[in-house]
């Protein structure tokens, strides 16, 4: 490589970083004019994101601190929200359930979909033995319906934030895996892959600059059709009384403790939280469709 | 078509096989062995077991035998029909299979119906009369019984039926054949929580597929043959349309075994899901055990029997 060419190269890589903030302020423009309900969904979920991110400011109580004066006590001006079973503010435990819930869905999705793609994609690629041996391995993880295998891990694990995270993100490997290995099986017959192992490209070179990048759009598709996913997950354990263990506020969690009073249901502690789990995960739903239209133009303006 | 049948249930074997290895290991080999999970809450305390006290209970559950041994005879008791005793409640989990394993079936099969009685229409509607203030609402709702999560609206159900009716599903267990009024109240509204769920994914999945069947060549040649619009939508488009959601909707009746975990605590159903969330809280081992690997054999069972339907119904996928 001579010395101009390198030039041309190191200017074209500068002038790519420097572009950067344009590339995604455009991207996001189209996203908003080609999906404004997708737009509005990823606004609402930033809010919450912030209301998580800031609880500790905004909330107007302490999450933990108990008000025996104001026990099971309906909404008022000073507790919009009311208050739960040991007078604390459900308002103040929504704002830091969000964060529970946020940081548990992001984490497992991101953990889960991480093993799930590159299984996938050295399951694909290698084929043999190996993806023969470890496609049974998906099969198995597959035959749990819904949520009882994470409830088994954390009968195992015991509960906890963390485990919480493992046993939802181990719930999530199996799917994704299956749904990279076909893009792979199909990429990998494409005639650059060809070209670049005739070239002498190593396996492992091929898998991650040539195959790899291919995978990228499916596997966000993936990753934030199961945010929604994962929300209801955590909702579905803690409210089992098996994942987020109280006196920490989750949104499952809360609504646990709203199911403990049966003979006398309050309703505020049934509906705010309750709320906050369906509309995040109705924004997390509306956000991963408009993504997908946005990231595969082929169903773009297709069945709506 | 036999061979078809009999290669897929010859595959679902290694597949069960490997499920009931995965429970074993999870519930015997991660941190927290049974009894230890059993003792744990009173550790030190005057309840405690002493160390010989433990080698006994070891010895008669058979815990101190290798890793081995125990998931073979816990096989064979299986095989033999013997699925053992609950540890805290001493009554035969087979009882309780048979006693409350009618009451989760029923709340299935309602929502199943329900689903179908309510999604078709609202999807046929929503794609006839496409874009009409009928379809916006249709859509509006179904985006948000799509994500509400059933026990939730079970729930709030209580909540609603409590606060205006003072009335409350019945919690404790009647059967069918005993007290069929009973009974329906206790099953239909559980059924109705799950069932909008997937009313919602039945309504979306065949509005959409039905656009699609709309746009087909044989639909246009069928207009204009002049076949009337009734005739077209029932002949052409329903029949080629059901496929997918007969799909979707077995999916659905089997991913509903994990939800009913969650809805049945919501109502306090003395369901199988209810029995299993019992004993998730109590780790009681064997109870735990034995029902997952019921749910996740009957879930097999339910994906295999859509898997042949499916190829009956369409002969392309036989020969793949």
């Amino acid at each position: 490589m001579d010395a101009n060419t390198t030039e041309v190269v190191r200017q074209r890589r500068e002038l790519t970083w420097a572009s950067a903030p344009l590339v995604i302020y455009g991207a996001s423009r189209r996203f908003v004019s080609t999906s404004p309900i997708g737009a509005f969904a990823v606004a609402f979920l930033i809010v919450v994101g912030l209301v998580a991110l800031l609880a500790d400011f905004i909330a107007p109580y302490p999450p933990l601190e108990a008000n025996y004066s104001m026990l099971r006590h309906s909404p008022t001006a000073s507790h919009p929200m009311g208050n739960d079973f040991l007078g604390r503010d459900v308002l103040t435990r929504l704002m830091f359930g969000a964060r529970t819930s946020l940081i548990v869905a992001f984490s497992a999705v991101a953990i889960g979909k991480s093993i799930g793609f590159s299984w996938g994609i050295v399951s694909g690629y290698m084929g043999g033995r190996f993806d023969l041996f470890t496609q049974r391995i998906v099969e198995v993880l597959l035959a749990f319906p819904g949520i009882i295998l994470a409830l088994m891990l954390l009968v195992a694990l015991g509960s906890g934030v963390f485990t919480v995270i493992i046993a939802i993100s181990i719930g999530g490997v199996a799917g994704s895996t299956r749904v990279i290995r076909s893009v792979v099986l199909s990429v990998k017959e494409m005639p650059y892959v060809d070209a670049a192992r005739a070239i002498g490209a190593t396996q492992l070179r091929v898998m991650l600059l040539h195959v790899a990048p291919q995978c990228i759009a499916p596997a966000m598709v993936v990753a934030s059709a199961s945010l929604g996913g994962a929300i209801f997950a955590e909702a579905a354990l803690s409210f089992l009384g098996l994942g987020v263990p109280p006196p920490n506020p989750s949104w499952g969690n809360m609504l646990n403790s709203a199911s403990n009073e049966f003979l006398n249901p309050l309703w505020w502690m049934v509906v705010f939280p309750g709320m906050a789990i369906t509309f995040t995960i109705l924004a997390f739903n509306l956000f991963g469709d408009a993504l997908r239209d946005h990231l595969d133009p082929k169903l773009r303006g297709g069945l709506n | 078509m036999q061979q078809y049948i009999m290669r897929r249930i010859l595959l679902a074997i290694p597949t069960i096989i490997g499920v009931s290895i995965l429970i074993f290991l999870v519930m015997r080999v991660l941190p927290g062995d049974p009894l230890q999970a059993m003792v744990a809450d009173d550790e030190g305390g005057p309840t405690s077991f002493t160390e010989e006290q433990k080698e006994i209970i070891l010895t008669s559950l058979g815990l101190n035998r290798p890793l081995y041994q125990q998931y073979l005879s816990w096989l064979l008791d299986i095989a033999r029909g013997d699925l053992g005793f609950s540890f805290w409640r001493d009554t035969p989990i087979r009882e309780t299979i048979q006693r409350r394993g009618p009451i989760t079936a029923e709340i299935g099969i309602f929502a199943v119906i329900i689903s179908w009685a309510v999604g078709l229409p609202v999807g046929v509607i929503g794609a006839i009369w496409r874009n009409s203030i009928t379809d916006y609402l249709s859509r509006f709702s179904v985006t948000f019984f799509l994500a509400a999560p059933s026990f939730w609206l079970g729930l709030g159900f209580i909540v609603i039926t409590v606060i205006f009716f003072t009335w409350r599903p019945p919690i404790t267990l009647v059967q069918l054949w005993d007290d069929p009024w009973r009974n329906l109240q206790m099953t239909l509204p559980p059924a109705f929580a799950v069932g909008l769920g997937m009313a919602a994914i039945i309504a979306r999945m065949s509005r959409a597929t039905l656009l699609e069947v709309f746009r087909e060549d044989y639909v246009r040649t069928a207009r204009a043959k002049g076949v009337g619009e009734q005739m077209v939508v029932w002949r052409h488009v329903m029949r080629n349309a059901m496929l997918p959601v007969i799909t979707v909707s077995g999916l659905q009746l089997a991913n509903l075994l994990g939800g009913s975990v969650a809805v049945e605590r919501a109502f306090s159903v003395p369901g199988l899901g209810a029995a299993l969330a019992q004993a998730m809280n109590d780790r009681d081992w064997m109870v735990i055990q034995n029902l997952v690997l019921l749910f996740a054999v009957i879930f097999v069972v339910i994906n295999l029997i859509i898997d042949l339907t499916y190829a009956l119904i369409d002969p392309r996928i036989r020969f793949r």
